[in-house]
């Protein structure tokens, strides 16, 4: 295979648009607070999602409470519990995972790594963060009117969700759904500018088949959110108006609670296809980025090519079109057609192929490496196992007949904490020690760090596994107590209380860890320029922290892929991308490979 | 080093608790135990694939560690490698798949000798109707519910005066006769589980929905609702009794119609309890409208 390898400069291919004006603040306000640079809003966006992130990990301490050492805690009635784990699953999926990933790590990276000074419309990409905050405010109001907020479950099914006999059927569910639509919105603002930035704003040589895996990752997921969140839209603004205006989209005839009421007509079901079109979808939202992050630290740290790259890339698009033909599979039990059953049990199962590549080629990057055990990379490999524990369980609900017991029992709530939950988050803690340096210019303290990883990837392991095991005995999941029963053992009570214990500790573990990111903010060891030694652009800005505009004066040229470490013949083991080929040594042995490593550059 | 040995750990580990958990299925009571198996077989698939990988990635970073005079290999793809491990992902879901669509169409086909029976859930109780002599469940609409009439039955249609109902949360069946439950919800969505029959169907207000299955266990067993369905969903449970024919026929002769109740209303006594809720048995349920 011949490739065309270009020797300077000038026959590098050009940027895709010439290069635009920057906006420049005028005074501290513009700069900092209503700021119009990315970097800043992924700061704002990262340190709301982490806020509020933290209120969930308060409720999630107290549903554990209640399971592990029921009739104990007075303070926690049926209300309070089915509201902790409803805003704790919305507040972790949405407002968390959803906003850090786009928001947080892809604002931050996606204008540096394809060499841009700022995303395409930094104006929209403000007003995107001040929407989401708005929505989180929304959110957070919910607790402050009578009644409370929802606690319809995190899936919000009517009727349930809209009626007296639950939660926050008062006023918490209209802040609900009126925080989602927001949340939308600002977030539809924000995805506009990651695809166009991507699309639009890759700097000279930067091709698609250039961009490091986490672009990629981030840019992939930012469509299917733009394609799926609308679905989710019009559910939540259908069921405003079957609660406010006393519509029937999703309500029958019903009598509740010895009431006959005004709804007639209505399809709970067709609700739950739309939040499912949604809900799919959403968990790829959050699981592509985190491969395409993990696929960037996996290959820093191991001083290895990523391996199988054009298949990672096909691999991330291929799952991302799948994820819109599965979302039933959350449905099997729902009382929908059954025949349906047969479709999306096929089309689930088919997924699994192109994610169980993805887990070799993380593997085979590792193979014939030189692992450096660094923190970010301790966070990647842990990340990898929990994410085979979690999808290997996501092949026993995707088959039909499998689910058919095993659905809304703990086993559920284990397979979607491992994959969505407790994986990705390994990932996002991965990214932050290896791009905290990047962002402060200081290390975070490596044995807190130590501590935290540690504490972090047993004790989640050690929550989750056993719950498996509760789902198979039948241990339903939104069960504010399991009171008598004729085939739960003792033992799972003993279970429970230790998984309560683990779970706090876990807790105490992350808050170390804030007080890492806090302390070495300012007292960390200096990172200096390029610290991990990796290849992409944003290590190779003239400033760190990255200044305004990101690569002064002129945008670097492309002239490689993103994984060119340990090139055999090179004089150091890894080349930057924007690394002129005439200063790579003549016996460099990459020109002699084919594939992946030389794109043809058209 | 302890890297590589902490992963070992958690492989061994997982595989080590696996088989010794103390948590696991219910002995199974119904005609369902393909479902069982093929948890069997995606357990050993998915586990021989949990093993390698996790065996093979410690193996790497123990062998692979960093050191001074070391360099990475250097090898961006290998066609024949990525070709065989998709293949061989693709045999091992194959492998789940087909008996798992086998399974699936037993499940949705059910054999014309089933015996109807239908469950009725509301918050957050049980009731249960039985379509009587002439083996036909009457036409129902939530409409016509009301005090006198807890399951809507139409009063003109002659099917439902002789359905049996059962306003208590105990249902029986009789051993080793194939049954479809239909189920229905008059408010929202609740789920009929019990999970010794390992089966399982929302039910869903404004439709009928439905499972089937074979009674193989004589005994009594948990009903659990699986769908949350409001505060007092965690305390909405019921009974079912397998029992041998003549005992579950006795038990049959003890409820009453629907002609028999209406009877009994017409007559002024008329016991006003099926739509009283079950307040007593469920703490705060008002309480979300205090804080």
């Amino acid at each position: 295979m011949a490739y065309f390898v270009p020797t300077n400069a000038e026959d590098i291919p050009p940027a895709e648009v010439a290069e635009m004006e920057l906006y420049h603040p005028k005074s501290w306000v513009t700069k900092y607070v209503f700021s119009q640079d990315a970097k800043v809003i992924a700061i704002q966006y990262s340190f709301t999602a982490i806020a509020i992130g933290l209120v969930a990990l308060v409720l999630s301490w107290l549903m554990r409470l209640q399971l592990g050492f029921p009739e104990s805690f007075a303070f926690i009635d049926p209300t309070d519990y089915y509201q902790f784990i409803t805003m704790h699953g919305m507040i972790m999926v949405i407002y968390l995972l959803t906003a850090l990933f786009l928001g947080g790590f892809g604002n931050y990276l996606i204008p540096l790594m394809v060499g841009a000074r700022d995303m395409v419309f930094p104006y929209v990409n403000m007003l995107s963060y001040w929407v989401y905050l708005l929505a989180v405010l929304v959110l957070v109001a919910s607790w402050f009117v009578p009644g409370g907020p929802t606690g319809a479950g995190w899936t919000l099914y009517p009727p349930q969700a809209i009626l007296s006999g639950t939660p926050g059927a008062d006023g918490g569910i209209i802040l609900m759904l009126v925080s989602l639509a927001l949340f939308i919105i600002g977030f539809t603002m924000g995805g506009l500018n990651y695809v166009v930035t991507v699309l639009q704003a890759r700097t000279r040589g930067m091709t698609l088949m250039r961009l490091p895996l986490t672009v990629w990752g981030i840019f992939v997921a930012t469509i299917l959110a733009l394609l799926a969140f609308p679905a989710l839209f019009v559910g939540a603004v259908m069921m405003l108006f079957d609660r406010l205006l006393g519509t029937s989209f999703f309500m029958p005839t019903i009598v509740a609670l010895g009431e006959q009421l005004e709804y007639g007509g209505g399809s709970p079901i067709l609700f739950q296809h739309l939040f499912w079109f949604f809900g799919h979808p959403e968990v790829y939202i959050v699981a592509l980025p985190a491969f395409g992050i993990v696929s960037d630290l996996l290959s820093v740290h191991a001083r290895r090519n990523i391996f199988g790259y054009r298949m990672m890339v096909w691999a991330i698009v291929v799952i991302g079109a799948l994820s819109f033909v599965v979302w039933a599979h959350h449905m099997y039990v729902s009382g929908m057609n059954p025949y349906f059953g047969f479709f999306f049990a096929t089309t689930t199962l088919i997924i699994a192929v192109p994610t169980a590549l993805k887990v070799y080629n993380w593997v085979l990057t590792l193979w014939r490496g030189n692992i450096h055990l660094t923190i970010p990379m301790l966070f990647a490999i842990a990340f990898i196992i929990t994410f085979v524990n979690g999808g290997i369980t996501g092949l026993f609900l995707g088959n039909a007949v499998v689910d058919v017991p095993l659905s809304d029992t703990m086993f559920v709530v284990a397979h979607f904490h491992m994959v969505m939950g407790v994986a990705p988050i390994l990932v996002i803690f991965g990214a932050i020690y290896h791009w905290y340096p990047l962002m402060t210019g200081r290390m975070l303290n490596q044995a807190m760090g130590q501590f935290h990883f540690w504490v972090t990837f047993l004790g989640a392991y050690t929550i989750f596994l056993p719950l498996h095991y509760l789902g198979f005995l039948g241990v339903p999941r939104r069960y504010f107590e399991m009171g008598e029963t004729s085939f739960i053992p003792d033992s799972a009570e003993t279970l429970n209380a230790f998984i309560t214990v683990v779970a706090l500790i876990v807790g105490f573990a992350q808050v170390v860890f804030i007080f890492n990111l806090v302390q070495s903010a300012f007292k960390g060891k200096l990172a200096g320029h390029n610290p991990w030694r990796a290849t992409t652009l944003e290590w190779q800005t003239p400033e760190v922290p990255p200044g305004h505009g990101n690569f002064g004066k002129t945008l670097p040229n492309v002239y490689r892929w993103a994984y060119d470490y340990s090139v055999p013949g090179a004089d150091q083991d890894f080349l930057p991308q924007n690394l002129p080929p005439e200063q790579v040594p003549a016996d460099s042995g990459r020109e002699d490979l084919s594939g992946a490593a030389a794109q043809p550059a058209e | 080093m302890v890297v590589a040995l902490l992963l070992v750990l958690v492989v061994v580990g997982t595989v080590v608790f696996h088989f010794v958990s103390p948590w696991w299925w219910t002995p199974i009571a119904s005609n369902w135990g393909y479902v069982d198996d093929t948890i069997i077989v995606t357990f050993w698939i998915t586990g021989a694939v949990f093993v390698a990988v996790g065996l093979f990635m410690a193996y790497c970073v123990w062998r692979y560690r960093h050191r001074k005079e070391t360099q990475a290999a250097y090898e961006p793809e290998n066609t024949k490698l990525e070709v065989w491990l998709t293949v061989l992902t693709t045999v091992g879901v194959a492998g789940m798949l087909t008996p798992g669509l086998f399974v699936w169409d037993k499940f949705v086909s059910v054999p014309e000798e089933a015996a109807e029976v239908e469950a009725v859930g509301q918050q957050w109780q049980w009731t249960f109707r039985l379509p009587g002599k002439d083996g036909v469940l009457g036409t129902v609409d939530a409409r016509n519910i009301n005090v006198d009439n807890p399951f809507g039955l139409s009063p003109d249609d002659a099917n439902g005066q002789d359905d049996v109902l059962i306003e208590s949360d105990e249902l029986h069946l009789p051993l080793d006769r194939p049954v479809k439950v239909l189920l229905r919800s008059i408010d929202v969505l609740h789920d009929f589980y019990v999970p010794e029959f390992r089966a399982k169907m929302d039910m869903v207000p404004g439709m009928i929905t439905y499972f089937w299955l074979t009674p193989t266990r004589t005994g009594t067993f948990d009903i659990l609702c699986f769908e949350l369905c409001g505060t007092g969903h965690y305390a909405m449970r019921g009974r079912v009794v397998v029992e041998e024919e003549s005992a579950y026929q006795a038990w049959v002769e003890e409820q009453s119609t629907f002609a028999e109740m209406s009877a009994q209303a017409g007559n002024g006594a008329g016991k006003a309890t099926s739509l009283a809720l079950s307040e007593g048995e469920v703490d705060s349920v008002d309480s979300g409208s205090a804080r």
